[in-house]
């Protein structure tokens, strides 16, 4: 048998392409919901860490060695800290936060410390208060650095999220390790297609949303705001 | 989970033997220098050549960007299907993953030297090789080894997730104890897993340390604190 057989045979079935689709659609929510926790706290320590040198400091060291931490070994640490049980999808969803704040804090921090004074100074003199210039001025001109950092964030989420297949969360993970123990190479190469995919459609809409986040690029190409600064 | 923990680490049966802890420790150490040498081996000579001439950089920044997005397990369980052998199976998985790291940063440092030095190199009458090995490799190296960097942590998760193919190495104590409900086990393996990667890393930045000239690291100690990001824009 080849292997186009095996592969419409296996998908021949109706029950095998609900039980993807429900694969796709956990993949989905396990890998974009740290992407949003970890935006959210890595912006959280960019207001922290701003212009403090010591704060910053201790932010690169601890984002530096929690990013080292290899992926199977923290999913299953987590418990242990949070008192989770070890089969929880709770502790990807954990996990990939830890991973994704520990990758943006870099970037954000100096997005934020790249603004110019002389932006932040106008805003101040047209009456803005330290929290909303946070929100209105600095934290729209750190949107493009924040978005690469989210885009690689995404894609290394979108692939590790498989891994938590070998702790029984579900997601696209499941198919590798069914392909696996039935020694069947369809669901395989059907997860791995599908993975790569996902990874691909989110990093596009990433780039619209940074797009439409970002209407002043637009305006004036050619980064004239990199070259101001 | 802490007094399994303290039960499992404090048993001196784990310390010993083929399955005990610097057993396991060295072989999946072992298992990171092989994978990072055949690595090594391909992805420095085609990033000096890609970066050095430019030509195929579109092809290697593209498939760089998938293999990134390419789930491990993924790889690992196709590629252990295809050969049937755990070790082999493995090894060829963790190379695939070591390249493309290694490769990014060959290609990043080499490219991010000032044309104006090179320029200078060639006035000065040196040819393309004594170009490339005097001044942009050496000039080249931080971005390199940061390169090798991250090909180690990629390769020592990896080698982890590759126990489930029956790989040895630390990995085995997370499936072991997962199998056995042993919860003391799988947290020793996780930490030392943590702690080989951690380690490896602190190494090799050492070996960093050691092997960049102090003229580069002078003139790159301006532009690190300022970020990665930032070799763009002086570049330009």
């Amino acid at each position: 048998m080849t292997f186009l057989d095996e592969l419409s045979r296996f998908l021949g079935s109706e029950n095998v392409r609900a039980q993807i689709l429900a694969n796709l659609l956990d993949h989905c929510y396990l890998a974009l919901l740290p992407l949003v926790f970890g935006a959210v706290l890595a912006i959280a320590a960019g207001w922290l860490g701003r212009g403090r040198r010591r704060v910053r400091g201790v932010l690169f060291v601890l984002s530096n060695l929690l990013y080292t931490i290899p992926s199977l070994a923290l999913f299953m640490v987590i418990p242990g800290i949070i008192g989770t049980k070890f089969t929880s999808s709770a502790n990807v969803v954990v996990g990939l936060t830890v991973y994704t704040t520990a990758l943006l804090v870099r970037p954000v921090l100096d997005a934020l410390d790249a603004v110019p004074p002389h932006v932040v100074a106008s805003a101040t003199a047209l009456g803005y208060r330290p929290a909303r210039r946070f929100f209105a001025v600095e934290l729209p001109l750190a949107v493009p650095v924040l978005a690469a950092g989210v885009r690689v964030a995404s894609v290394s989420n979108i692939s590790l999220v498989s891994v938590g297949a070998l702790i029984g969360t579900g997601g696209l993970g499941v198919l590798f390790t069914d392909g696996f123990q039935r020694v069947y190479f369809a669901p395989i190469v059907v997860g791995i297609v599908l993975t790569l995919l996902l990874a691909l459609v989110v990093d596009l809409l990433l780039v619209a949303l940074r797009r439409s986040l970002t209407p002043w690029d637009r305006a004036a190409p050619g980064k004239a705001e990199v070259s101001a600064a | 989970m802490i007094p399994e923990l303290v039960d499992w680490v404090s048993d001196p049966a784990n310390w010993q033997g083929t399955d005990g802890v610097p057993a396991r420790v060295l072989q999946h150490a072992g298992y990171v220098a092989l994978a990072l040498l055949i690595a090594a081996a391909i992805a420095v000579p085609l990033g000096l050549f890609v970066g050095h001439t430019r030509r195929g950089a579109v092809v290697l920044v593209g498939s760089g960007n998938a293999i990134r997005a390419l789930p491990t397990l993924g790889l690992v369980t196709f590629l252990f299907l295809l050969f049937t052998d755990s070790f082999v199976a493995a090894l060829i998985g963790l190379v695939v993953l070591g390249v493309p790291p290694i490769l990014a940063g060959t290609y990043a440092g080499i490219q991010a030297v000032d044309h104006d030095v090179v320029d200078a190199a060639e006035g000065m009458g040196m040819r393309g090789g004594q170009r490339l090995w005097r001044i942009e490799v050496p000039i080249a190296l931080p971005l390199i080894l940061g390169g090798v960097r991250n090909a180690v942590l990629q390769l020592v998760a990896t080698a982890a997730v590759a126990a489930y193919v029956g790989l040895g190495g630390l990995g085995r104590y997370l499936f072991d104890g997962l199998a056995n409900f042993d919860y003391g086990e799988v947290t020793a393996g996780a930490i030392l897993t943590a702690l080989l990667a951690v380690i490896l890393d602190l190494v090799i930045a050492a070996v960093q340390r050691a092997l960049v000239p102090k003229g580069v690291r002078i003139a790159t100690a301006g532009r690190r604190a300022a970020g990665p990001a930032a070799t763009e824009e002086v570049v330009a």
